[in-house]
C-alpha cells in the first residue's frame, strides 16, 4: 500500500482540516478553557461536535455503530488536533477507550460505546503508576471479592481521569509487579464508591488526575478480556495510544512551524525580513527534513498496525521516539525564533511548547522508544 | 489473484531461476558492483549472468520502454520488482551513470533517434558514462563554469578542465556542461555527449583521504564535439543539468522503497561488538532516525512515482540520508574501537571500515552540499525571502 492518502482519506483530511481550524482553534478552545479554569480543560459542546461529524467512532466497527476506519484515519483526525492545539478526549477515548472496548463484552460495549459514539461520554486509560511511562509496573491490586474484585492502589497523572465516566484501569489480580501476566483490564465506573480523583492542572492546560482506588468494589462483569489476560490488549491500547499522539506530535510540530516560517516571512530587523538570514534559513529547513520525516515515520507505523504487521511494534516505538524529537525541535526553534515575544503568553508558540512536552511525556518519551527499539532489534 | 498479485509470482520465480546465489550478498563497497562498459572486466560469471539475464528482460532499467531496452513496468510493477529482490537480498545487476543521470534526461530531452541510440547501450551495460559538471572554480557556484564550446559550423572545439569527474578513467562516454554562450550566465550553457577516447580528453585519479581515487580531474585539448551530440537546444543544457541533479540527488539520498531497513545495534551486535551503555543509546537513537528515515524514502519514492511530491523534495531527501550516512560510520567506528583504525590488513578487508567512514564524508558535498540543499529548501519550499 503506498504511503499516501486515498482518495477518501484525503477527502477526511480536508473535512477534519476545516473543521478543527473553524471550531477547535486555540483562541476559542485552548485559551478559553484555560482562562476560564475549565475542570475539565476542555468544552464538551466541541466532543458532541466531534461526534456529529462521527470522529468518535472512527474505530469502531460499523456493525458497533462507527466508521469502522484504521489508525491511519485516527491520525489524520489527531494531526489537526495538534495543529490546533485543540483539547479533547479524543486520544483518551477515541482511540485508546475504543481499543479496550473493542475487546470488551457485549455488557460492556452497550454501557458505553453509545457515549462515546454521540460525544456524551468520555472515557480515560489509568495505566501508568509512577513518573514515567512504564506499563510492564502493574502493582494496583484488584483482590477476587465474592463475584467480582476489590481493588487497592494508586494511578498516577490519568488524562482526563476525573473527567471520565468510565477509566479502563490495568490491574494486578496475581503474580508480581513486572509479571506479563496476572494483569486485567477493568472498567470503573465514575461513581463507584472509593474512588478518588486528585486533580492536577498540566503545564499545557490539560487536566489530569492521581487516581486513589480504596477497596473499590466491582463486579465481575468489569472485566475486559481474560481475568489475569490482560496483557495482549494493553499491549493494543498502548500502541494506539502512541501511534496515536505521534500523529498529534507531528501536528503540533507542523503547527509551530506554521507559526514560526510566518513570523519570519513578517518581522525585520536591520532593514531586512529576518528570513533572509541564512543563519535562521538552515535551521528552518532542517526542521522541515525532520518533520517530514516524522510524519512518514507515523503514518508507516499506522498502516502496518492496521495492517497487523508483526513490525508495527518497532515503527510504533520509531514513530512515537521521532515524533517527539521533531516536535521538541520545532518548539524550541520556534520560540528562539520568535525572539522576546516568543516568551510571552500572548503569542502561541509557547502554548505548542508546552503542549509537545505533555505529549512527548505521554506513552513514553523519545528514550523510552528509543530503549524499545534497541530491545525489538535484539540489542 | 490481482494483476499485480500474479505478477509478484511471476517475478518471483524468474529471480529464483536467473539470480545466481552469488549474487543475492548485498554490495560491499563500489568496486564489487556491476559497472558494465567497454573496458570492463566482470568479477565472476555470476556477475556477468546476472547483468546480461536482467539487460535481456530489460530488468536493468525496469521502467524504461522496451524499445530502449527497458522492460516498459509501470511504478507498481517496479516497486514490486524491488520488493521481490529485497526479499531476496538480490544486488543490483548494473550501477551505471547512465541508467541514473544521463538516461532521464535522455528520456526528457532527447530526440527518438538520440533515444534509439544511446539508451540500448546504457542498458546493456556496454557503455559506461561519466559526468562533467564540477570545474576547479565551480562548485557549489556551478553555474559559473569556463569550459567552452566555440562553434566551427558542424562541430564544437572544447577546451578547459572539468573536476571530481567519478570514473572518469574507466567512462566510455562523458555527459557534459560546456559554456557555450560567454555573454549569457544560465542561458550560455549547452549538453553535450562525447567520447572519452575522443583526441585531446586525458584524465588524472585524484588521490582521496579514503586512499581510493574514484573521482578525476579531466582536461579538455581541442575536443572535437560534432553537433548533433547535443541533449536539448543550444544554450539551455542548464535546464537539462538542473532536471538531472534532481535525479543525482535522489540516488543518492534514496533507498528506492524496496531496501529492508536495518538496525545497526542488530548489526554491531551480529559482529560480536559489544555496546558500552552510552554508545548502545546513540546507536539507538540513530537507529530511530535511521528506521524513521527509511519510511520516509519509501513515502518520497511513492509520492514520487505518483507525480505528488514537491519538485524540491529530493533536496531533503539527499540532505537527511547524507547526514544520517556519516553518522552511521561515526558510530561504526566509534564501535569498532582500534580494530576499525586499520588501514591495509587482510582482517579488516583492506581497512574496509576506516576507508568506507572517509568516504562518506564526500556525501554531504558531491551533488550539492548540505548547505546547499538547506538552501534550496528554504527557498523553494518554505518560500523563505531570497537572499
Amino acid at each position: 500500500m503506498p504511503l499516501y492518502h486515498t482518495d477518501d482519506q484525503a477527502m477526511l483530511a480536508d473535512t477534519v482540516r476545516t473543521f478543527m481550524a473553524e471550531q477547535g482553534g486555540i483562541k476559542s478552545q485552548l485559551r478559553h478553557w484555560r482562562d476560564t479554569e475549565c475542570p475539565d480543560g476542555f468544552g464538551h459542546g466541541l466532543w458532541r461536535q466531534f461526534a456529529e461529524l462521527g470522529l468518535n467512532g472512527i474505530l469502531v466497527p460499523e456493525a458497533d455503530g462507527g466508521l469502522g476506519m484504521g489508525h491511519v484515519e485516527a491520525g489524520i483526525v489527531l494531526a489537526e488536533i495538534g495543529r490546533n492545539l485543540t483539547p479533547s478526549p479524543f486520544l483518551t477515548t477515541a482511540v485508546m477507550g475504543a481499543t479496550a472496548l473493542a475487546a470488551a463484552s457485549d455488557e460492556l460495549k452497550g454501557r458505553w460505546l453509545p457515549g462515546v459514539l454521540d460525544g456524551n461520554a468520555v472515557l480515560a486509560v489509568a495505566i501508568d503508576e509512577g513518573t514515567k511511562h512504564d506499563p510492564q509496573r502493574i502493582a494496583l491490586k484488584a483482590e477476587r471479592a465474592g463475584k467480582g474484585f476489590r481493588l487497592s492502589g494508586t494511578k498516577s497523572c490519568v488524562i482526563h481521569g476525573a473527567s471520565a465516566d468510565c477509566l479502563i484501569v490495568a490491574a494486578r489480580t496475581s503474580g508480581d509487579d513486572r509479571d506479563a501476566d496476572g494483569m486485567t483490564l477493568l472498567a470503573v465506573p465514575k461513581d463507584v464508591a472509593g474512588v478518588r480523583h486528585d486533580r492536577i492542572r498540566l503545564v499545557d492546560s490539560a487536566m489530569a488526575s492521581h487516581v486513589t482506588f480504596d477497596n473499590v468494589e466491582l463486579d465481575g462483569s468489569a472485566v475486559i478480556g481474560a481475568v489475569d489476560g490482560g496483557r495482549e490488549v494493553l499491549n493494543r491500547i498502548v500502541a494506539a495510544g502512541r501511534v496515536g499522539v505521534s500523529s498529534e506530535l507531528v501536528g503540533v510540530a507542523s503547527g509551530a512551524f506554521g507559526i514560526t516560517t510566518a513570523y519570519l516571512q513578517t518581522r525585520k530587523q536591520f532593514d531586512r525580513l529576518i528570513g533572509e538570514f541564512q543563519a535562521l534559513q538552515h535551521r528552518a529547513a532542517h526542521l522541515y527534513s525532520e518533520i517530514e520525516i516524522a510524519h512518514a515515520a507515523a503514518y508507516k507505523a499506522q498502516q502496518l498496525l492496521d495492517a497487523g504487521s508483526p513490525d508495527a511494534e518497532l515503527m510504533v516505538s520509531v514513530a512515537k521516539a521521532k515524533a517527539s524529537s521533531a516536535a521538541n525541535l520545532a518548539v524550541r526553534e520556534g520560540v528562539q525564533m520568535h525572539g522576546g515575544v516568543g516568551m510571552t503568553d500572548e503569542f502561541d508558540i509557547g502554548l505548542y511548547m508546552k503542549r509537545e512536552r505533555a505529549l512527548t511525556e505521554f506513552m513514553g518519551d523519545g528514550n523510552y522508544h528509543a530503549g524499545r527499539v534497541a530491545e525489538l532489534s535484539g540489542y | 489473484m490481482s494483476e499485480l498479485d500474479a505478477f509478484r509470482h511471476e517475478i518471483r520465480s524468474w529471480l529464483e531461476e536467473n539470480c545466481p546465489a552469488e549474487m543475492r550478498r548485498p554490495v560491499t563497497s563500489e568496486s564489487d558492483a556491476c559497472w558494465g562498459g567497454r573496458n570492463y572486466t566482470f568479477q565472476s560469471e555470476a556477475q556477468r549472468q546476472w547483468m546480461e539475464r536482467c539487460a535481456a528482460r530489460g530488468f536493468t532499467v525496469p521502467m524504461w520502454p522496451t524499445e530502449y531496452g527497458g522492460a516498459g513496468l509501470s511504478a507498481e510493477q517496479a516497486k514490486v520488482l524491488r520488493e521481490e529482490m529485497a526479499r531476496i537480498n538480490a544486488r543490483s545487476p548494473l550501477s551505471s551513470f547512465g541508467i541514473w543521470m544521463l538516461g532521464p534526461a535522455l528520456l526528457h530531452f532527447g530526440t527518438h533517434e538520440q533515444k534509439l541510440h544511446y539508451l540500448q547501450p546504457i542498458a546493456r551495460g556496454e557503455i559506461r558514462w561519466c559526468q562533467g559538471y564540477s570545474e576547479p572554480g565551480s562548485g557549489s557556484d556551478l553555474v559559473s563554469l569556463q569550459t567552452f564550446g566555440e562553434d566551427r559550423g558542424d562541430h564544437w572545439v572544447v577546451n578547459g578542465q572539468k573536476i571530481w569527474t567519478s570514473y572518469a578513467d574507466k567512462a566510455d562516454w562523458i555527459f557534459c556542461l560546456v559554456r557555450t554562450d560567454k555573454a549569457n550566465k544560465y542561458q550560455g550553457i549547452s549538453f553535450l555527449l562525447f567520447d572519452m577516447a575522443s583526441e585531446g580528453v586525458t584524465t588524472r585519479p585524484i588521490r582521496l583521504i579514503s586512499g581510493a581515487s574514484p573521482f578525476c580531474e579531466t582536461f579538455f585539448d581541442n575536443v572535437k564535439v560534432p553537433k548533433d551530440q547535443i541533449v536539448g537546444e543550444v544554450n539551455r543544457g542548464w535546464d537539462v543539468a538542473k532536471y538531472l541533479l534532481g535525479h543525482e540527488r535522489e540516488m543518492i539520498s534514496a533507498t528506492g522503497g524496496g531496501e529492508r531497513a536495518t538496525s545497526l545495534g542488530a548489526e554491531l551486535t551480529r559482529q560480536g561488538i559489544e555496546l558500552d551503555p552510552v554508545l548502545r543509546a546513540q546507536v539507538a537513537l540513530y537507529d530511530v532516525d535511521a528506521l524513521a528515515f527509511a519510511a520516509m524514502s519509501e513515502k518520497f519514492s511513492d509520492e514520487a512515482r505518483s507525480g505528488r511530491a514537491h519538485p524540491a523534495q529530493p533536496n531533503m531527501m539527499k540532505y537527511a540520508g547524507t547526514e544520517l550516512n556519516k553518522r552511521k560510520h561515526e558510530l561504526t567506528m566509534m564501535a569498532g574501537g582500534t580494530a576499525a583504525l586499520e588501514w591495509e590488513s587482510e582482517a579488516s578487508g583492506g581497512g574496509a571500515r576506516s576507508r568506507g567512514w572517509l568516504r562518506t564524508k564526500a556525501n554531504s558535498i558531491e551533488g550539492g552540499t548540505s548547505e546547499i540543499m538547506l538552501n534550496v529548501i528554504a527557498k523553494r519550499i518554505l518560500d523563505l525571502p531570497g537572499a
